[in-house]
């Protein structure tokens, strides 16, 4: 009995910072409709700022000021986030913005390099409360208890803030109905970068309370990523009192999982993810998302058309070129290329699903990844000649990616997109787990082409052959009686159904075939490397693809493959650089504020704008 | 309109990619050094500080064959397929002659199976898994840095001296962490069968809940505790053990703790007690360790890591197998490689032919509190040699080819 007390007081201590940082994130959800990647930037600053204070100022009342002051300093820097970065892209297509916290994330991440250097800081005890004390027999840090009384009181406040205030109103009222609010008068920016700025300040108050307990690093902005998107979208997303308790259930339950099963540490929150979405879609306390407010923000997207016969001759040019490649190039580019081309077959199946079907994955590095492991399992563990392997690789993943799409596809937006990260985490927790099969970490290795297919030039035509099949592909099917259903589905599932489509079934199976392509991707990838390891299947992969494919232009045939190459591209030159991260970041933001409709998006509009092509409105 | 920009795009990347190849001036030889300079930059940096240290020595006193000794440091973002692609052209595009570098092991595995498929000449300098020479083991592939399997038997050893029955092991849940319990126990159950292990526990790596890990360790009352966890972990990890008395009366073996990669980020709250493998720069002998820290601080007017080392003794490797070999043909510095001896600040090390693995040892020790500081003490080097697995052993262990 003590010791379950004990460990339930361990619980609720650890869950104080993840709730703090969750809530921010649940708040700018609410309001903003920003999934804010570089919330855990955000939180990483709060570590680090606070660190710093706490070295100038001395004392308990130090020490208590600093962390106030962590959080006062990231809230500013929040709100100058929004202004300069997220405030001329809220008018871009919904979820957009996502790309411009990525480069946020860049650019804090060379920041924090530059200002507080490379090395783990230690973070300064709480003055007063070194120590245990005992509560029945067990010992106890007093900082736990201490976090025990400022989470709730942090919590209380807000709630009052939010259900008692003027303030509070309209922000709530921002949650339901944005248009609304502005339409009554309310300065719709003001409140946005006011709230942006609450949530940024709450991530910063996180990360220096955490300090006591740990310290800052430059890692710790990816890794308090996963549980708080999974806090978030337990408790459902905008709800308060649903991330305080969803952040108790996943600390409690890690406190218990580490005593009784302390194997199952990696994918414990992802499986009460995936039980709580299935029982309750929309989290515990969140509210069904209202109709249409994801994917048909800005412009309508337009009708597309197949590519008149200019277009089809240049491209095939383009093909030819590429064909051409081995005979006027070096062997290196020919490596480079085929790395680029297997990076925008994979870009274009995320484009499939996220333009034509208006599904936002952020998991889709579990096919990719999976079609990469399906290949190489194959090869280490039966034997399976390499041909095989290698097409067996995208059925494996497109048949994961139906079954996974089957429990997803009961979801949709945010909460859509939420749930098949949980997936490809899932997946990754159980190769990175299972050793014996997978070879955890340490990956697969010596998975290579048959010997007919080694030499880099045929290697090479392989991949031409299959990525430029595979985007064709992609493209053909957008043209064909399944890419008009399924455009149908996204723009309207109720005139859809009603026309007869079956939009569910439709919407499965574009989820399974970009699996397969994917997966295609993946078996590609892993032949040219000859190892894989269970990066392929990380969250960064998945983000990878989606800001290829947002950068590109979501609503443009082409934008997935675009953005494949201008990111593969710039990348690969930048990369030589010392601080390459901050000019990447800063380049991804510029691109995001100048060509809010992509990159394809955008040259069309300035094409057309100078009379170089002709409009086609309808 | 959708074509016009995607023919834009690809004619910009064909033209990248088809830039005039860099002429490769002749008269210097370089090196392909691959690393997650930005990612792990607190390990990187003075690893590469060694390097740079190595190479202005050796270019100082003429350089290797006659030529100028140069290094191309690359980053690999941590990615073991970018790492791949980094590899193919160092060797094909840059004129490097062979490969080296890494820290993570996931990393340092995929460029050691591109290296022997290739046939390129790969010098693991850092990555611990075990696998690089054993299992996963090739022609190509050699590796500096004293593997998890040794520095895990050097502590098994001197767990087995003591009293301790009861063991309980805290390890990141990931291969090292795999590798560093596995080895630990196997080498403690050879000397001493009657060891039980009460309760193993597996905290993701990076992500440990620290107070409950504490709670759980206490609860199965072990006489002793063998740590692998790391970085932030282990400061954590500290901070909730010492603070809940975990560690008191307690034997405690940390693998790598006493590093000052590791220990130093404690500063105060460095844990005291512990036996430790690690590298105690500041109290070497003289002689050429104690040498080597001078001239790597007059060099860089700050003190040297583990991975300063390390770097190091790559250089020194390498040129040795280059004069060895007395050519930059693959095939030449490859079998110079095997059993070639080299002489470094931790004495003649042997790359053994068996495995590709070298002797260098490790240094193992308690840890105290000096200044304000953890530091290791009573520590002895512990030759590599002597916690090796013999060549039939891992004969058998090696792919057959």
């Amino acid at each position: 009995m003590e010791f379950f007390v004990a460990q339930i007081i361990t619980g609720l201590a650890n869950a104080s910072s993840l709730f703090l940082v969750a809530c921010g994130l649940s708040l700018i959800f609410g309001v903003t409709r920003i999934v804010n990647f570089a919330h855990g930037s955000l939180y990483m600053l709060g570590a680090y700022i606070g660190y710093t204070f706490m070295q100038v100022l001395p004392g308990g009342l130090g020490f208590w000021s600093s962390i106030l002051l962590a959080g006062l300093s990231v809230g500013v820097i929040g709100v100058l986030v929004e202004m300069l970065v997220l405030r001329p892209v809220y008018k871009a297509p919904e979820l957009f913005q996502l790309v411009a916290t990525f480069g946020v994330i860049l650019v804090i991440q060379d920041i924090a390099l530059i200002v507080f250097g490379p090395e783990d800081l230690l973070g300064p005890r709480a003055p007063g409360l070194r120590g245990v004390i005992r509560v029945m027999g067990e010992p106890i840090p007093k900082y736990d208890i201490t976090l025990l009384v400022i989470t709730p009181i942090v919590a209380l406040t807000l709630w009052y803030l939010i259900t008692q205030t003027r303030v509070g109103v309209l922000v709530r009222a921002a949650t339901q109905d944005r248009e609304m609010v502005s339409a009554l008068g309310v300065n719709q920016a003001w409140l946005f970068t006011g709230v942006f700025g609450l949530g940024s300040a709450l991530a910063g108050l996180g990360g220096a309370l955490q300090l006591p307990k740990g310290g800052a690093d430059l890692l710790m902005d990816f890794h308090i990523l996963a549980p708080v998107f999974v806090v978030v979208v337990i408790g459902g997303m905008g709800s308060l009192p649903g991330a305080y308790l969803a952040a108790v259930i996943i600390s409690v339950l890690n406190v218990f999982a580490v005593t009784y099963l302390p194997q199952s540490t990696l994918v414990l929150m992802f499986i009460v993810m995936i039980v709580v979405l299935t029982i309750r879609p929309y989290g515990l306390f969140g509210r069904e998302e209202v109709a249409g407010e994801h994917g048909q923000v800005g412009e309508p997207e337009r009708p597309i058309k197949p590519a008149s016969a200019r277009m089809q001759l240049l491209a095939s040019g383009l093909i030819l070129l590429l064909a051409m490649m081995p005979f006027y190039t070096a062997s290196f580019s020919l490596v480079f290329t085929t790395d680029v081309l297997i990076f925008c077959l994979f870009a274009a199946s995320l484009h499939f699903l996220l333009g034509l079907g208006g599904l936002v994955s952020f998991g889709h590095a579990a096919y990719y990844g999976g079609g990469a492991y399906v290949a190489a399992l194959l090869v280490t563990h039966v034997n399976t000649p390499m041909e095989l392997a290698f097409l067996l690789a995208p059925l494996g993943a497109g048949i994961a990616a139906l079954a996974i799409g089957w429990v997803c596809l009961r979801l949709t937006g945010v909460y859509f997109a939420m749930l098949t990260l949980a997936f490809a985490q899932l997946l990754w927790s159980l190769v990175f787990q299972w050793g014996e099969v997978t070879g955890g970490d340490d990956g697969l290795v010596n998975i290579w082409p048959s010997e007919w297919l080694k030499p880099t030039i045929i290697y090479y035509y392989l991949t031409l052959l299959f990525c430029v099949g595979g985007i064709l592909l992609l493209r053909h099917i957008a043209h064909s009686p399944f890419g008009y259903a399924l455009r149908a589905a996204r723009d309207s599932q109720r005139q859809a159904e009603s026309t007869g489509i079956d939009t569910r079934k439709i919407q499965l199976l574009a989820f399974g075939f970009a699996g397969f392509m994917g997966g295609l991707a993946g078996a590609l990838f892993v032949f040219s490397k000859g190892s894989v390891f269970p990066n392929e299947l990380e969250i960064a992969r998945s983000f990878d693809a989606l800001i290829v494919v947002f950068l590109g232009g979501v609503k443009t045939l082409a934008g997935g493959v675009a953005g494949g190459v201008f990111f593969k591209g710039i990348e690969d030159i930048l990369i030589k650089f010392e601080y390459w991260r901050l000019v990447m970041g800063l380049l991804i933001i510029f691109v995001v504020i100048l060509a809010p409709e992509g990159i394809v998006g955008s040259l069309r509009k300035g094409a057309e704008r100078l009379n170089l092509i002709k409009s086609r409105h309808m | 309109m959708k074509h016009k920009s995607i023919i834009k795009a690809l004619t910009a990347a064909v033209l990248i990619m088809s830039a005039p190849l860099a002429v490769v001036a002749q008269d210097t030889i370089k090196i392909g050094e691959i690393n997650h300079y930005k990612r792990m930059a607190a390990f990187a940096g003075p690893y590469k500080n060694g390097i740079e240290l190595a190479i202005e020595e050796v270019n100082a006193s003429g350089g290797v064959l006659g030529k100028p000794l140069e290094f191309i440091f690359r980053d690999d973002q941590g990615k073991p397929g970018e790492a791949v692609k980094i590899a193919e052209e160092l060797m094909t595009r840059e004129g490097t002659v062979m490969l080296t570098g890494t820290i993570l092991s996931n990393v340092g595995l995929a460029i050691s199976s591109f290296a022997g498929e290739k046939g390129y000449v790969y010098l693991a300098s850092e990555p611990l898994a075990d696998s690089i020479v054993w299992s996963a083991g090739n022609p190509y592939t050699f590796r500096l840095r004293a593997s998890t399997f040794m520095q895990a038997a050097m502590l098994a050893e001197a767990a087995a001296k003591t009293d301790a029955k009861k063991f309980a092991t805290i390890a990141p849940n990931y291969a090292y962490g795999k590798d560093a319990v596995a080895a630990f126990k196997k080498n403690l159950l050879k000397l001493k069968p009657d060891v039980e292990f009460v309760a193993e526990q597996w905290p993701g790596v990076f992500k440990i809940d620290a107070g409950a890990e504490v709670q759980a360790l206490e609860r199965a009352k072990p006489d002793a505790i063998y740590n692998v966890t790391f970085g932030p972990d282990l400061a954590k990890f500290v901070r909730e053990g010492g603070d809940r008395g975990l560690f008191d009366g307690r034997q405690v073996y940390g693998l790598l703790s006493g590093e000052p990669e590791y220990l130093d980020p404690l500063g105060a709250e460095a844990p005291e007690g512990w036996t430790v493998t690690g590298y105690p720069w500041y109290d070497l002998p003289s002689g050429p360790g104690a040498d080597f820290v001078t001239t790597y601080q007059s060099r860089w007017d700050d003190y040297p890591r583990i991975g300063s080392l390390v770097g190091y003794m790559t250089v020194q490797s390498i040129v040795a197998a280059l004069n060895r070999a007395g050519s930059t043909e693959t095939e030449a510095i490859r079998s110079a490689f095997e059993d070639l001896p080299v002489n470094t600040p931790v004495g003649d090390i042997i790359f053994r032919a068996s495995d590709h693995q070298s002797t260098m040892g490790a240094y193992v020790g308690s840890t105290t509190l000096r200044d304000g500081k953890g530091v290791m003490i009573n520590w002895e080097y512990k030759n590599g040699a002597d916690y090796l697995p013999s060549d039939e052993e891992v004969a058998k262990m090696r792919p057959s080819k």
